[in-house]
């Protein structure tokens, strides 16, 4: 007994066991290259994670268990029945959610550490030890701010996301850089105080509401359009702090698994940013979505052209003689929960000789490939998925293309219009497809705020309603053609 | 320690870039949904730290809080990841039955 605890109390055997965890994340993420092995890859992968948990607990000697009980049990609880319950079109705020508390353990961390050590005085965290090397004290306030920082401003995304905060950017105009300059130097220069000797736990607190100013005053400022790219970059931010964490701790489980997420995370903040043709520091400047709403508001009538509205008969008409109809699929149909309504259109329209396809724009829905899985989960099979390169050059010879409340990515005025925010964006060119009917709620512009010209062109026609009513009128209208 | 650490922090930095860029997009949601069930690994600090004799009461409460976001972080993440990931699988029965043109 006394030589199986003392085995497990083995530093080394922590460390095999933990190299065996992250070879296991590691191997769980190439798994998630492929559709195919993806599920395995994330189980892979929370194999790994238990074996790290379980790992640390046979290590932790004498311990407090049941300190430790009450957190996982509290944890447990709390994130079983959120994860079973979200709805597959509230996912980027789950993440958002996610995310935030894991900057929560992050900064609360440090600042049990930061405590357990006086200040960083003690090593030990008894009076008369020597201090605490500066190198650990630097990555632990490293990890404090930017853990304080990852969890406010995931939680104002969250808040933005789930519409308890207003979507719009909430600005503070031309002062807004200064002051977030500010307060990143203010917590910084609060940072630098401690590691050079301030053993002060106000001067710490002062250090994270600052910081928590700062995750506040860098989020608000976002419009809701590009909120999926802040959640990466915050995403990337967690693992970062994770990262230092593991450094202050010696822990190399912590150390990789954080480090691996930081990168993953900055790679898919990128790749996104591309894709929206956004910059990166464009969007932290904010902003984007605020602009386009007064104008719009004030200029609907600006666009020399009239709206058409038609019928679910007309439109049913059109797509029961149509060649080739594409279905360019939107977030709006996502809330509408239209996807299984629109499934059921396409295999009427197919048992009817009609080539169906979906146009999937890379940031459709609210994060890249969260179209695919809203409609994967209603059937529709993998290989009717088009992406946007494949689709473009269809559209001239598409008889019908079916614009499910999907706006921003459709809006013409990418490619025409200089002066608006979403210029140079890519995206899906629905206006060469002979004709374009969009099911849309109301004339209110989109996500971004910005008015869509798509819908006074002459060859564009408006079923206004509810995407799911709307769309099972059509297939019921079709049933009687 | 800290020159090994440095080492395994910017290895596994190079690491993390290797995998992921070849995902493709499509798997974007559940990859980052994924990765960020990952980072919840600081729960470990939390197990650590917890276990020091000389932990104030206050200490005990922010680190049982620490210990139930870390929870939170790695089972809500790992399951909703699961989740969406099972949505890709296909469903052998659905194929025939639907009669797909090819």
């Amino acid at each position: 007994m006394i030589l199986a605890t003392s085995f497990f109390h083995n530093a080394n055997f922590l460390r095999v066991l933990y190299i065996v965890a992250f070879a296991l994340f590691i191997y769980g993420l190439m798994g998630l290259t492929g559709p195919r092995t993806a599920v395995r890859g994330n189980r892979i992968a929370a194999v790994g994670m238990a074996i790290a948990v379980i790992a640390t607990l046979l290590a932790q000697g004498e311990g407090n268990w049941g300190l430790i009980i009450i957190g996982v049990a509290i944890g447990t609880a709390v994130g079983i029945p959120a994860a079973r319950r979200v709805r597959m079109t509230a996912m980027p705020q789950m993440v958002a959610l996610f995310n935030g508390v894991g900057g929560g353990a992050v900064f609360l961390i440090a600042w049990a550490e930061f405590r357990n050590t006086g200040g960083y005085a003690h090593s030990a965290g008894l009076p008369g030890s020597g201090p605490v090397a500066t190198y650990i004290a630097v990555f632990s306030i490293f990890a404090a701010i930017v853990g304080s920082v990852s969890f406010w401003g995931s939680n104002i995304a969250f808040g933005k996301l789930q519409e308890l905060l207003p979507g719009r950017p909430i600005t503070l105009g031309r002062f807004q850089q200064p002051v977030n300059f500010l307060l990143g130097a203010i917590a910084i220069a609060l940072g630098v105080a401690i590691v050079a000797g301030s053993h002060s736990e106000l001067i710490f607190i002062l250090m994270l509401v600052t910081a928590a100013l700062l995750g506040n005053a860098v989020v608000l400022p976002i419009g809701g359009a590009d909120m999926p790219v802040v959640i990466s970059m915050l995403n990337a931010a967690t693992g970062l702090s994770a990262a230092a964490t593991g450094v202050a701790l010696n822990n190399p489980a912590l150390i990789v698994a954080g480090m691996i997420v930081g990168a993953s995370g900055s790679i898919l903040t990128n790749l996104m940013a591309v894709a929206m043709n956004r910059s990166i520091p464009a969007i932290i400047a904010g902003g984007f979505g605020g602009g386009g709403v007064v104008e719009g508001a004030a200029g609907a009538g600006a666009f020399a052209g009239t709206v058409r509205s038609t019928s679910a008969a007309d439109v049913a008409m059109q797509l029961a003689y149509a060649r080739q109809v594409v279905v360019v699929p939107g977030y709006g149909m996502a809330v509408a929960q239209a996807q299984h309504a629109v499934r059921e259109l396409a295999k009427e329209l197919e048992a009817r000789g009609v080539e169906v396809k979906y146009a999937i724009h890379p940031v459709a829905g609210r994060m890249p490939g969260h179209m695919n899985v809203l409609l994967a989960e209603a059937d529709v099979p993998y290989e009717q998925l088009k992406e946007m390169d494949d689709i473009n050059p269809e559209f001239p010879r598409t008889d019908v293309a079916l614009v499910i409340g999907a706006n921003d990515v459709t809006n013409p005025a990418a490619h025409t219009n200089p002066s608006s925010p979403i210029y140079g964006m890519p995206i899906l060119d629905v206006e060469n497809a002979h004709s374009v009917v969009v099911i849309k709620r109301s004339m209110n512009p989109g996500f971004a705020g910005i008015e869509n010209e798509l819908y006074f062109k002459p060859n564009t026609s408006m079923l206004f309603g509810d995407a799911k009513s709307a769309v099972s009128d059509i297939t019921a209208e079709l049933a009687d053609i | 320690m800290l020159v090994t650490n440095l080492t395994i922090l910017v290895l596994a930095g190079f690491i993390g870039f290797a995998v992921i860029s070849k995902i493709p997009n499509t798997l974007h949601t559940p990859l980052m949904s994924g990765t960020n069930a990952i980072h919840g690994i600081v729960l470990l600090g939390g197990l650590l730290i917890v276990g020091f004799s000389g932990n104030s009461a206050f200490n005990k409460v922010i680190l049982v809080i620490a210990i139930a976001f870390g929870t939170i972080n790695i089972v809500g993440g790992f399951l909703v990841t699961d989740r969406m990931l099972e949505m890709f699988k296909r469903k052998p029965t659905q194929a025939p039955k639907d009669g797909e043109p090819k």
